[in-house]
């Protein structure tokens, strides 16, 4: 069901190939601040804010490099966001076409309830707290698993190597100690 | 227009691949992790590798629009943020763009991860003042900079001497090298009682 990592890999690649060659490299975490300026947009003034000279915002994380990302909230149908829409359909698809994760795994991993047993709802905690901290971390950091560890390493990109080595260091104790009995 | 259509289809691309490499499923992520099944290690090596030697090769070549790359700025929160990345990405078995994916592939806790993500990143957007305040956002390493001078490239580089291009062919080649050359796993578990 996996593929082997030879092919994986070259496909992967090519993938990184593709979007250096055509737009960007590829990156994710910035368009759960889009999304945040979205909602924050939709129900209250101070999201984006109109100035003679372009877009801002009453935060000033969005308002930052010239009121980029504000500009990206109030147009959300750019390159990067829209990329983002689009590599969930893609994943979704490609999930359902192999027959789908199955009932077992949509309710919790394996690895999970082999160390923690069955309680789907402490697995939710533990998923929501981790997407607090990876959240966070990636924003403080400047990216993610895809725009610093992929993207940038795959540029030499300094930052991507500091990165990597900081994110795998935390990474592997964790894992260690959290899946001891998979 | 154009842009949204190359967003769509490379975006499609990417999703796809990623579940199909198992980069969306925790299992994966948490036995690469804990060093027990290197099978992800191996395919994100090897992709990285191909990506690199694929750009740079194109650069040289004439192919490759040297401005299209994007070198992010090194600065002490990178360290900070990569740490804390990394405990959550093993803690929940998901990442931003992983985290979405299998969100999308119907996994329960994928759609937990995504919502502390998104209180994650507001926690970031109102804290940025103070986050800046102390610091951390200082540039170190000579900030946007690659391994070495790129030709063309608006960024700087760490050994200004080396060239960059031909060094991220190397270093490309090295990642897949180190591919082949990493066991299937580092940690074995299990073997004994399994084996009898």
């Amino acid at each position: 069901m996996t593929l082997s990592w030879k092919t994986g890999g070259v496909l992967l690649g090519l993938v990184f190939f593709l979007a250096v060659l055509l737009v960007k490299p590829i990156g994710v975490s910035t368009q759960f601040v889009i999304l945040d300026g979205v909602l924050w947009n939709a129900v209250s003034p101070g999201a984006v804010i109109e100035t003679e000279t372009g877009l801002t915002s009453g935060n000033e994380y969005l308002a930052k490099s010239g009121g980029k990302y504000a500009q990206a909230v109030a147009d959300p149908l750019n390159y990067s966001f829209v990329f983002v829409i689009a590599m969930m359909i893609g994943g979704g698809l490609s999930a359902w076409l192999r027959g789908g994760v199955g009932a077992a795994e949509r309710r919790l991993p394996e690895i999970w309830r082999n160390s923690h047993g069955d309680n789907p709802a402490m697995r939710a905690l533990i998923a929501f707290i981790g997407g607090f901290v990876v959240l966070y971390g990636a924003r403080l950091a400047g990216g993610c698993t895809s725009g610093h560890m992929m993207s940038g390493v795959m540029q030499t990109a300094i930052s991507g190597y500091v990165f990597t080595l900081s994110a795998f260091a935390a990474a592997i104790p964790t894992a260690i100690l959290i899946y001891r009995e998979d | 227009m154009t842009g949204i259509i190359l967003a769509l289809v490379i975006g499609a691309a990417f999703g796809a691949v990623l579940d199909r490499v198992g980069a969306s499923n925790p299992n994966l992520i948490g036995r690469m992790l804990n060093l027990t099944n290197l099978h992800l290690m191996k395919t994100i090596l090897l992709a990285i590798g191909t990506g690199s030697v694929l750009m740079f090769a194109g650069q040289m070549l004439g192919l490759v629009d040297v401005g299209h790359m994007s070198v992010k700025a090194a600065y002490s929160g990178v360290v900070l943020g990569g740490l804390l990345l990394g405990a959550g990405w093993a803690a929940s078995g998901y990442c931003p763009g992983t985290g979405l994916v299998a969100a999308a592939a119907g996994r329960r806790d994928a759609l937990f991860f995504v919502a502390g993500g998104l209180l994650g990143a507001a926690a970031y957007m109102v804290s940025y003042p103070w986050v800046r305040s102390t610091g951390i956002l200082a540039e170190m390493l000579g900030g946007k900079v690659t391994l070495g001078a790129v030709p063309g490239a608006e960024y700087g580089a760490l050994m200004p001497g080396l060239a960059g291009d031909i060094a991220g062919i190397v270093v490309g080649l090295v990642f897949v090298a180190v591919a082949f050359a990493l066991p299937d796993r580092l940690v074995h578990r299990g073997e004994v009682q399994s084996a009898h």
